[in-house]
């Protein structure tokens, strides 16, 4: 039951991905692409938690504290660079 | 558990080829390229966590998505600025 | 006890994941930028929080890393999305011909 679970949610993540991975290609503009950026790192996240749960270990944990840090600065600096471009 | 790694790998390494595609040929949109460019960095700092480097995948993270991006995001602004 | 946890932990990372599949269906889906940074954020925020709160159910001695990173995320997320909105809306970015009320431009672009 647990396993299955878990196997469930590796593929609606993966699906996640997909999906987020086709907005990032197809769309339009600059700030499309932002948002996909992301979402594609927020799944990211959810990822590297499962992989630490697969592999029992910890300090994977670190690495996602990182990532969240890092799509934050990502994202601010990319709208600085729209709104200064106008 | 155990198919978990090596399948997250793959797609990792598929939606990799793509995001360089986008970089290489990014529409002669330069903004695009970075971004398609900060993507492929940020996937392979997962590859690494796969591989069980988590330490080396933390510096991928910080210098090749965070810290690239910033500096070429940064300087484009500078040279339009001008 | 510990078996209900872990069936606890497993039913919530599935429904986190769930959420984080709706979200990026909205980003692929909607019609335009904003619409799409609504889907996208605010889905994916619940999302994670919810993997997070499984991922301690299943390692209850894990719990400082994921309360920071969950923390860390329902901080900055809106934050960012936000930012991303008005950087979209200065730079003139397409609305869906749906949307008809725009009060930050009836307010003169928002400040500043």
């Amino acid at each position: 039951m647990v396993e299955g679970l878990l196997y469930l949610t590796a593929a609606l993540g993966a699906t996640a991905f997909l999906l987020a991975l086709g907005r990032f290609i197809r769309g339009p503009s600059a700030a499309d692409r932002v948002a996909a950026f992301d979402v594609l790192t927020i799944i990211s996240i959810t990822g590297i938690v499962l992989a630490a749960l697969a592999e029992g270990r910890g300090i994977y944990l670190d690495v996602a504290l990182v990532y969240a840090l890092l799509s934050f600065l990502g994202v601010i600096t990319v709208a600085h660079y729209l709104e200064r471009s106008v | 558990m155990s198919a978990l790694l090596p399948a997250m790998g793959l797609l990792l390494s598929a939606a990799m080829l793509v995001a360089a595609l986008m970089a290489v040929r990014g529409r002669r949109s330069l903004p695009i390229s970075i971004l398609a460019a900060g993507l492929v960095s940020l996937l392979a700092s997962v590859q690494f966590l796969l591989l069980a480097a988590p330490d080396v995948a933390m510096t991928e993270a910080a210098i090749g998505s965070g810290l690239t991006t910033f500096l070429f995001f940064f300087i484009l602004a500078r040279v339009r600025h001008d | 006890m510990t078996a209900l946890l872990d069936l606890l932990g497993a039913a919530l990372l599935a429904a986190g994941s769930a959420f984080l599949m709706f979200g990026a269906l909205g980003l692929l889906r909607m019609p335009d930028i904003y619409n799409r940074l609504q889907a996208g954020t605010k889905a994916t925020t619940l999302g994670t929080l919810l993997v997070l709160a499984g991922a301690a159910c299943l390692r209850p001695e894990w719990w400082p890393k994921l309360l920071l990173i969950g923390l860390f995320l329902l901080f900055t997320n809106p934050l960012s999305s936000q930012v991303l909105a008005r950087a979209a809306h200065r730079t003139g970015a397409p609305r869906s011909p749906l949307t008809r009320i725009d009060q930050l431009e009836e307010r003169g672009g928002g400040g500043s």
